[in-house]
Parts: structure tokens; C-alpha cells; sequence
């Protein structure tokens, strides 16, 4: 396998698996306007997530197109960092995850508008346009949940201190990569150490740091997903509508 | 004699069928060769998962076709990423015509803060809230008007 290939299947399945469990949300969220942000999100990371895997079937050349790559490989083949694919618990969960992910994302997508490779610096553009709208959807909710309630505040905290360990992964140095992600971990602690100040929240100071993702060894949960989320194309390949 | 460029910059958005894809800023070329009579078009798409692009893309096969350009391609691209500052002037006021805010000019630094006023596109006043960052389309929110009580849309600035 060759770098770029490798690290834009990764992008793109971070946005595919946050896509799948976002969207697990649609008709389930606490309110309707939450129900059509979170549909919204889902959107976006798909249409990122298509264009990331698009173009990672390019770079392998072996005719894989953006279909065979999210819907013929099995878990072990996904390179997607474990936060994505964790379960949306409760809400406050889902908001640690999406804060975590866009806060990553964002500097991400806009180290790659100003990278080298024309596709990515396209792609990034685009996205980090998108991830920003993400990012501060995600904040207000945090800061709303941290600095509510009693008990908004507990269930605040609990979701970002379960949460918390899976993003150590998302910063695994890459030196070789088109953006290598340990890169982004300063803006990434900055934004989040903001958010979290404001929300009257504290991130654990446990050492423990799961990971695995990128090499496809992944949580029970990814299998469970997969299975759902590719079901009808495996049953009917190749269908069109 | 309706040109390849005339058929094309005429169809509407789906999602906003007040805008043509003109206005909406979309439309980045319609290229004919003299030759052939081929015609390729090169449309942007607003957010990356727009659901509307196919419709889009069949829409504009269409206009072409019964515009007598039978031979046609439709080609996307995504850079330079589409700004809402590629809104027409005329595509402005049809917006706020139909009960749709538009758009404030999009910042340096990307994303336009939460404060900034939108007038309500019914009664002029200045004084309304959000309801929601995310509304009917991705591309849009979702907010009210302190004064008259109307719910809009607001297309927010990217």
C-alpha cells in the first residue's frame, strides 16, 4: 500500500463511520431542530467521506470506486480511528464525540488546503468550510450541558471523560503522510481546552489511550455497523436506482 | 435560437426554485464546440453532500436537450469551493423575495459569528434569533422574528 492512498482511505473512513452513527440519530433526536442538525452533519461527512474515498480508489488503482471501498470490505479492512465508530450513547455522548472529531477535523482539512496534492487541497477546502459549522455546533451544546444543570453537567462530564482516551489515536505521528496528524494536536488542545474551560468541564488525566483503528483492529461495535450500513448492497450487488 | 449557455444558466435549483443555478452561483462553465455541437458544463456543488446534484445534473441534460444540444456532459468540480459570496446580486433579492434571508458576506476568517443580525426577510427588523444552526436544506437555518413572529429560512454565509 502506498502513503497517500493509505491516509486518504482513513479521512474517508473517519467520515463515512461518523456518518453512519450520526445519522442513527434521524428521527431519534431529543427535538426536531436537533434531529435536522444532526441529519445535516451526517450529510456533510458523507459527502466528504465520497470524495475522500473516491479519490483513495484512484490512488490504489486497482478499480475500486467509492461504492467497492465503503460497502465490499470487511471491518479489518477499515483504517477508521475507533472514536467514530463507538455508539452515540446518550446525547451528551454524541456531543463529546463530535467535538473530538471536528476539532481534529478542522485543522486537518485545513492543513490540506494548504498541502501539495491538488485533490486534497479541493477536498480540504471544501470540508474544513463544513467542519467549522460542525465544531461550533457541537461547542454550544457542550457548553450548554457543562455549565447547566446539575445533572446536564454530570452527564456532560461523564461523556467527555468516557470519550476522552479514543482521541489519542487521532494524533499517532505519520511523518511520511501528506499532513502528519501529530501536527494538529496543539490547535486541537487549544480549541478544546477553550470549550471544555467554558463548560466548566475538565478532561481526564488517565493515561490509558486505546487505538488500533488504523491498523483495522477495531471495537466489537465497527461489525455491528458494518453490517447494517452494507447489508442491501451485499444482498444486491452492484444495485443502481 | 436559445444558445447552450441561455438553456443552461435558466435552470432553477431544485431545493430553492426561485434561483436559477446561475444565481445560485453554481454554473462555473458551458463550453460549446462549434464543430460538433458538443457541450460540456461544469457545475460546483454547494456543501459535498448535496443530495440535489443529480437532480441538477438531469435537469440541465434536459434544458440542453430540448434547447437542441442533444450531445451533452455534465463535470463536477470542487475547487474553488463554492462561496455564498457567488450569489448574484438579482439571485439576493429573489431570495429575500421568497421569504429567505440572505446571506451576509462571508469573513476572511471563514465562518460568520452568531451574533450578527439577519433581518427578517418579511417585516425588515432587524431584531430575530436562531432557532436552529441547520434548517429544510444544508444549506440553510432556521430562525424568527422577534417583531412580526415569522419563522425563516436564513441561507447561511459559507
Amino acid at each position: 500500500m502506498n502513503g497517500p492512498f493509505e491516509f486518504t482511505l482513513r479521512l474517508g473512513d473517519d467520515a463515512l463511520i461518523a456518518a453512519q452513527r450520526l445519522a442513527e440519530w434521524t428521527t431519534r433526536a431529543p427535538e426536531m431542530e436537533e434531529d435536522i442538525a444532526l441529519a445535516n452533519i451526517a450529510l456533510d461527512q458523507l459527502g466528504a467521506a465520497r470524495l475522500l474515498l473516491t479519490y483513495a480508489g484512484e490512488l490504489e488503482g486497482a478499480g475500486r470506486d467509492e461504492d467497492a471501498l465503503a460497502f465490499l470490505r470487511d471491518d479489518r479492512e477499515f483504517r477508521n480511528c475507533l472514536l467514530v465508530e463507538l455508539p452515540n450513547g446518550d446525547f451528551a455522548v454524541t456531543m463529546a464525540k463530535l467535538l473530538f472529531l471536528s476539532a481534529y477535523q478542522l485543522p486537518l482539512y485545513t492543513a490540506l488546503a494548504g498541502g501539495a496534492d491538488e485533490r486534497l487541497v479541493a477536498i480540504g477546502a471544501k470540508a474544513r468550510k463544513e467542519s467549522a459549522y460542525h465544531l461550533d455546533h457541537a461547542s454550544l451544546w457542550v457548553r450548554r450541558l457543562g455549565d447547566g444543570t446539575e445533572e446536564s453537567h454530570r452527564r456532560m462530564q461523564a461523556a467527555v471523560d468516557e470519550i476522552w482516551p479514543y482521541t489519542a489515536e487521532l494524533f499517532a505521528p505519520d511523518p511520511g503522510a501528506p499532513v502528519d496528524p501529530s501536527t494538529l494536536r496543539p490547535e486541537f488542545e487549544r480549541v478544546v481546552t477553550e470549550v471544555l474551560a467554558e463548560a466548566t468541564l475538565t478532561w481526564p488525566e488517565s493515561g490509558w489511550a486505546p487505538a488500533g483503528g488504523r491498523d483495522g483492529l477495531h471495537t466489537e461495535h465497527l461489525s455491528y455497523l458494518l453490517a447494517e450500513m452494507q447489508v442491501l448492497h451485499r444482498a444486491h450487488p452492484g444495485a443502481r436506482w | 435560437m436559445v444558445t447552450a449557455r441561455e438553456a443552461v444558466a435558466a435552470v432553477v435549483d431544485p431545493e430553492i426554485r426561485v434561483l436559477t443555478i446561475d444565481e445560485l452561483g453554481i454554473l462555473r462553465s458551458v463550453e460549446e464546440d462549434p464543430a460538433t455541437g458538443r457541450v460540456v458544463v461544469t457545475i460546483t456543488p454547494t456543501y459535498t453532500g448535496c443530495p440535489a446534484m443529480d437532480v441538477i445534473r438531469a435537469d440541465i441534460r434536459r434544458a440542453l436537450a430540448a434547447a437542441g444540444h442533444p450531445d451533452a456532459e455534465v463535470r463536477t468540480v470542487h475547487h474553488p469551493a463554492w462561496s455564498t459570496d457567488w450569489i448574484s446580486d438579482s439571485g439576493r433579492a429573489k431570495l429575500a423575495g421568497a421569504g429567505i434571508a440572505p446571506p451576509a458576506p462571508v469573513r476572511p476568517r471563514g465562518v460568520v459569528p452568531l451574533t450578527l443580525s439577519v433581518r427578517c426577510p418579511r417585516c425588515g427588523s432587524p431584531e430575530t434569533e436562531q432557532l436552529s444552526r441547520f434548517g429544510s436544506t444544508a444549506c440553510k437555518a432556521l430562525w424568527r422574528c422577534r417583531s412580526c413572529s415569522e419563522p425563516f429560512d436564513h441561507l447561511k454565509a459559507l
